[in-house]
């Protein structure tokens, strides 16, 4: 596995809290979160629904404002690090504009940044080529399944050439099999391009599967209750998933979660 | 092709329910004249005059369709001079009748362009307003709160009572002809536009506004390169309502202004009990209005499939 304590901290949170104000009163999404992301890292961030994992990755993307505590993406303001492009962001829907071609929607983030014309098919072949949809160029996104979709989605927020990959539950909406390969996929890219990437799910075998880090988070009020350091070897197939050292890191992660819910 | 025999079916039942409408609405001054004339008046002759009657309550479907052929292309619509030379009619003087009925202020065809050119006017003037103000409502919140009562409230007043007015207003700044009609129709026009664009600017959902916010686009990008395309089946259904409301404006603009039109020849048509001129003028609208609705439709088709969004 990688070392990555000597790397640069890339996201650091120091006591981060972010709370809503709601008609039921407050809502406590994030409380006294700590956290470093260093660069290379794969982290993960599980917990059952409205634990704040959402919150968070939106909160470093700029897409939500903390209410106390510091956040540095860069060693920048969350803001600062959006509009210097230090991110690309990967929501749960694909997203994809049905007006435009493949092509087209990768190029659209190209286009908003002004991007030169040749610049923006030089970037969207490669990084089409990257998530291996080289050929699907000129389709249109309903003439591609929901998992090529993604593929897509993914291609557009690499496509500007960002550090940092953000990944919202990329592939929650797909199913079992599908989902297996793109995660096959995604260490393969996450080796090839070394970003660092935040990755949001639910499911405890994907978070132990790509993970160098998971972040076990809990509900009511949004907060960490465990980060585990990752084990597992950098390079992993999938039958990893059987090995002891899987089955423990897992175990760890549920216990976390259990934890998690007992406190309430 | 599936779709005609349905279609030719309906056709079918409703011009045999005119037909019959025909016998009692057109009875009474039949065997008011019998008596009159003190004879009897048989029932099958009485079935065959309903039919052909000069001024007849209801016209029968074959009066109006012969009725839409002369104040056309026929001898009165055209001419007595063209009506001559073209006679016994051949595929080239029937050319020669259409171009010059292009010209007689007798045929349709001329009032029907007539109507056509404020109609258009005023659609494209009601489409650009309407786009402009759901624009203004999309991003002004004061605009969002205080013009959406107004422009609902504009659409409460029957066009017949505004339309004079609006006439006489315009002509007292020296404005007349084309235009005051070409406002009418804009007036009507402008409003499904107006909800269309609304709607359709603000359906981009929270997480494609979050998206563009990640690549930090300015608000003119999150306007042309998202809410503007996904605006467009809004818009196009708008304009199907917007063209044909554009045409009813028209209709009713002329109706005070006399000079020339659709409107013209159905007023002028009541003033004189001429029922089949105005069943006419009547048909001749529907089928401008079918053919407008027609066009603007066929640009919605190529347009969205251009645009990946009808597969």
């Amino acid at each position: 596995m990688l070392d990555v304590t000597a790397e640069a901290a890339v996201i650091e949170a120091r006591g981060l809290n972010l709370t809503f104000h709601t008609n039921d009163g407050p809502v406590h999404a994030l409380k006294d979160v700590d956290l470093t992301i260093r660069k290379g890292e794969f982290v993960s961030f599980i917990g059952p629904s409205g634990c704040g994992k959402t919150t968070l990755l939106r909160a470093i993307a700029d897409l939500e404002h903390p209410t106390g505590g510091s956040l540095t993406v860069n060693g920048m303001s969350p803001e600062a690090a959006r509009k210097a492009r230090a991110y690309g962001y990967v929501f749960q829907a694909a997203g994809l504009y049905p007006w435009r071609t493949i092509e087209g929607n990768v190029r659209l983030p190209l286009q908003i940044m002004g991007y030169s014309r040749a610049e923006q098919a030089e970037r969207a072949r490669k990084v089409l080529e990257l998530v291996e949809l080289s050929g699907f160029e000129r389709k249109f996104p309903w003439q591609l399944s929901g998992g090529m979709q993604q593929r897509a989605s993914i291609a557009r927020a690499l496509a500007f050439d960002a550090d940092i990959l953000l990944m919202d539950e990329p592939f929650g909406a797909l199913d079992e099999i599908v989902r297996d390969r793109l995660n096959e996929e995604l260490l393969k890219l996450w080796a090839r391009t070394g970003k660092t990437i935040g990755f949001v799910t639910h499911s405890i075998p994907e978070a132990v599967y790509l993970s160098t880090k998971i972040v076990v988070m809990s509900p009511r009020p949004g907060r960490i209750t465990d980060v585990i350091d990752s084990t597992l070897p950098a390079g992993r197939p999938l039958e990893i998933r059987d090995s002891p050292e899987f089955i423990a890191i897992a175990h760890r992660v549920r216990e976390g979660l259990r934890a998690g819910y007992d406190d309430n | 092709m599936s779709r005609s025999l349905p279609v030719l079916t309906v056709t079918a039942v409703l011009i045999a329910l005119w037909y019959l409408a025909v016998i009692p609405m057109n009875a009474t001054w039949e065997y008011d004249q019998a008596r009159r004339a003190g004879s009897e008046l048989p029932f099958a002759e009485m079935v065959a005059r309903t039919m052909a009657q000069e001024r007849p309550v209801l016209p029968a479907p074959h009066q109006v369709v012969i009725g839409l052929y002369e104040q056309t292309v026929g001898c009165d619509a055209v001419g007595r001079r063209m009506c001559r030379e073209t006679t016994p009619l051949t595929v080239q003087g029937f050319g020669q009748r259409v171009a010059a009925a292009f010209t007689s202020n007798r045929s349709l065809i001329y009032h029907a362009g007539v109507t056509l050119s404020a109609t258009m006017l005023g659609f494209l003037i009601g489409t650009g307003g309407g786009i402009l103000l759901a624009i203004g409502i999309v991003y002004n919140r004061a605009m969002d709160a205080s013009v959406m009562p107004w422009a609902i409230a504009s659409q409460t007043i029957p066009i017949i009572a505004l339309a004079p007015m609006i006439i006489v207003v315009l002509n007292s700044v020296g404005i007349s002809g084309l235009v005051p009609k070409a406002i009418i129709a804009a007036y009507l026009s402008f409003f499904p536009v107006v909800v269309g664009m609304v709607k359709g600017l603000r359906s981009p959902d929270a997480m494609q506004m979050d998206q563009m916010k990640t690549w930090s686009a300015t608000g003119g990008q999150v306007f042309a390169r998202l809410r503007l395309p996904m605006s467009m089946p809004y818009l196009f259904a708008s304009l199907k309502i917007g063209i044909a409301a554009a045409l009813v404006g028209t209709i009713v603009g002329e109706l005070p202004i006399q000079q020339g039109g659709l409107g013209v020849r159905l007023l002028s048509g009541s003033y004189y009990g001429q029922t089949i001129q105005i069943w006419a003028a009547l048909f001749a609208a529907a089928i401008l209005a079918a053919a407008l609705v027609g066009i603007v439709g066929l640009i919605e088709r190529r347009v969205l499939a251009r645009m990946g969004m009808k597969r």
